[in-house]
């Protein structure tokens, strides 16, 4: 199940004035494209439905690139002019859309379908220290739902690792903000969309349900791959 | 022609005002309220608790532009959750017996949210969205409203543009607001939005309009398309009769 790549760069001619005083280069611009999903939809069902599958991926994360690209595009030009109002000024739509694509991006890979190993327990070094720092898979989880549940408005939950400090996190983050937000050693193994469009159709109001049910597609391999590649 | 002022508020950020103007003009009550409805020793042991009002209008009734399904699960559940979560939070409290709007204020605290803001803010919300819309609604004011939102925005339609924009840009969860704002200097409209279960009571606008833009009020009928929902909502649902009434009960409060 190969991915489209992330990033498929549109390359325009980079010129450097080589006997000018005055350094002009037209820089790459780098577009941004929607990966293709692992699996099928409705792969996941019954913890997530094929439907919401479908419309997070196809609508809402597409939505993220398309305007991720047009604030990037808007912010080369601005850099270009030298208008530093306008480059301030973009920071909020980048980051809100720039997030968005790394977030999901990361969301479908942290699922599987279960015929996959979807919620299969980590193996492997992930899981012998979620055990040495949570006591247990099943604490870790909750802890993880406590924090999930509780977020007020749009966010998401994230575990992740720390690696200077060298251990696991629990974190929130609000809106689309990347976990790197919360601090710049900060690497996702696992994030769980905790916005109402990850659920709405099929749980309504009830998140926690959502979070209980959604364990059973989480693809731990994923994550354990991260760990081991992070904590080397 | 007025500034097209949009003001964004955020908690973290506290009061998102003008500098330069007067502090807020409501005071919040100093005394002790009355608990009016407690009754100690009597068999029906009646405390002061916020009940979930219904819509002004059956849950059908706004039907095609916001389904049955979405107000019994935005009222019945959504906001019962809210209103039952809040009245847990103060029972026994000195914020017992204080009005829902002045929990708001008090639980404000500034920007530094205490544990109740969000239920009780979120409570004022949608009592005030519910009453923003109407079976039959969209259109155009009239009359004085109609006036003052052309002086203040240019037209009508540049309003509604201005508010729509709001909606739509507001990140995540939260509100647009069509707000009265009463100073010494100047009295006017403007459109505001703000995250999460924030309102501009906090800041000190008298609140005329709002649109709920957490996707839990569009998703089942409008999925990922607020701008959609938004349209819909400004074309088939708002009540203008709230919002000038509101307005003149504004202005009269503004010249206290």
């Amino acid at each position: 199940m190969a991915f489209r790549s992330l990033a498929l760069a549109t390359r325009k001619t980079l010129t450097l004035g080589l006997n000018s005083t005055r350094l002009t280069q037209s820089r790459a611009l780098q577009t941004f494209s929607l990966p293709d999903l692992p699996y099928d939809y409705g792969a996941l069902e019954p913890a997530i439905s094929g439907e919401i599958m479908q419309l997070h991926h196809q609508k809402h994360h597409q939505t993220y690139i398309t305007n991720y690209n047009k604030a990037l595009e808007q912010l080369h030009e601005a850099i270009q002019k030298g208008d530093s109002s306008t480059v301030a000024k973009l920071q909020s739509a980048i980051k809100f859309n720039g997030g968005g694509h790394i977030n999901h991006s990361i969301f479908w890979q942290n699922l599987a379908p279960i015929r996959e190993g979807g919620g299969e327990p980590p193996k492997g070094s992930l899981g012998w220290v979620i055990d040495t720092n949570f006591g247990s898979l099943e604490s870790l989880i909750q802890k993880i739902n406590a924090e999930g549940a509780a977020l007020q408005g749009s966010g998401w939950v994230w575990l992740g690792l720390d690696k200077e400090l060298k251990k696991l996190v629990i974190e929130t983050t609000a809106n689309q903000d990347p976990l790197v937000t919360k601090g710049p050693h900060l690497v996702p193994l696992l994030g769980i969309d905790v916005w109402e469009h990850a659920y709405y159709l099929q749980y309504k109001n009830v998140r926690p349900d959502y979070l209980k049910n959604i364990w059973k597609v989480i693809n731990w391999k994923y994550a354990s791959g991260v760990y081991e590649k992070e904590s080397a | 022609m007025a500034t097209s002022l949009n003001l964004t508020l955020f908690p973290s950020q506290g009061v998102l005002v003008n500098p330069g103007l007067p502090g807020p003009a409501r005071t919040l009550p100093r005394t002790k309220p009355q608990r009016r409805f407690l009754r100690k020793g009597a068999s029906n042991l009646i405390t002061a608790k916020f009940e979930l009002k219904p819509p002004p209008y059956p849950l059908n009734a706004l039907e095609p532009h916001m389904s049955q399904a979405t107000l019994e699960f935005h009222w019945g559940k959504h906001h019962k959750t809210y209103v039952e979560n809040l009245n847990k939070q103060i029972v026994g409290t000195e914020l017992e017996g204080l009005s829902l709007e002045d929990i708001v204020v008090v639980s404000y605290n500034k920007g530094d949210l205490l544990p109740y803001f969000n239920n009780a803010a979120q409570a004022w919300n949608h009592d005030f969205f519910w009453e923003s819309m109407k079976p039959g609604g969209g259109g155009k004011p009239s009359g004085e409203l109609l006036d003052l939102i052309e002086k203040d925005f240019g037209s009508f339609d540049q309003f509604v543009e201005e508010f729509k924009s709001a909606a739509a840009t507001q990140f995540g969860s939260g509100w647009a607001w069509l707000a009265y704002r009463a100073s010494e200097k100047d009295k006017k409209l403007e459109v505001v939005k703000s995250l999460n279960a924030v309102n501009p009571l906090v800041s000190d606008y008298f609140p005329l309009l709002t649109i709920d833009v957490w996707e839990h009020a569009y998703y089942l009928d409008f999925q990922n398309r607020r701008p959609d929902y938004i349209s819909t909502f400004m074309e088939k649902l708002v009540s203008w009769e709230a919002v000038s009434a509101r307005l003149e009960k504004a202005k009269v409060q503004a010249a206290k």
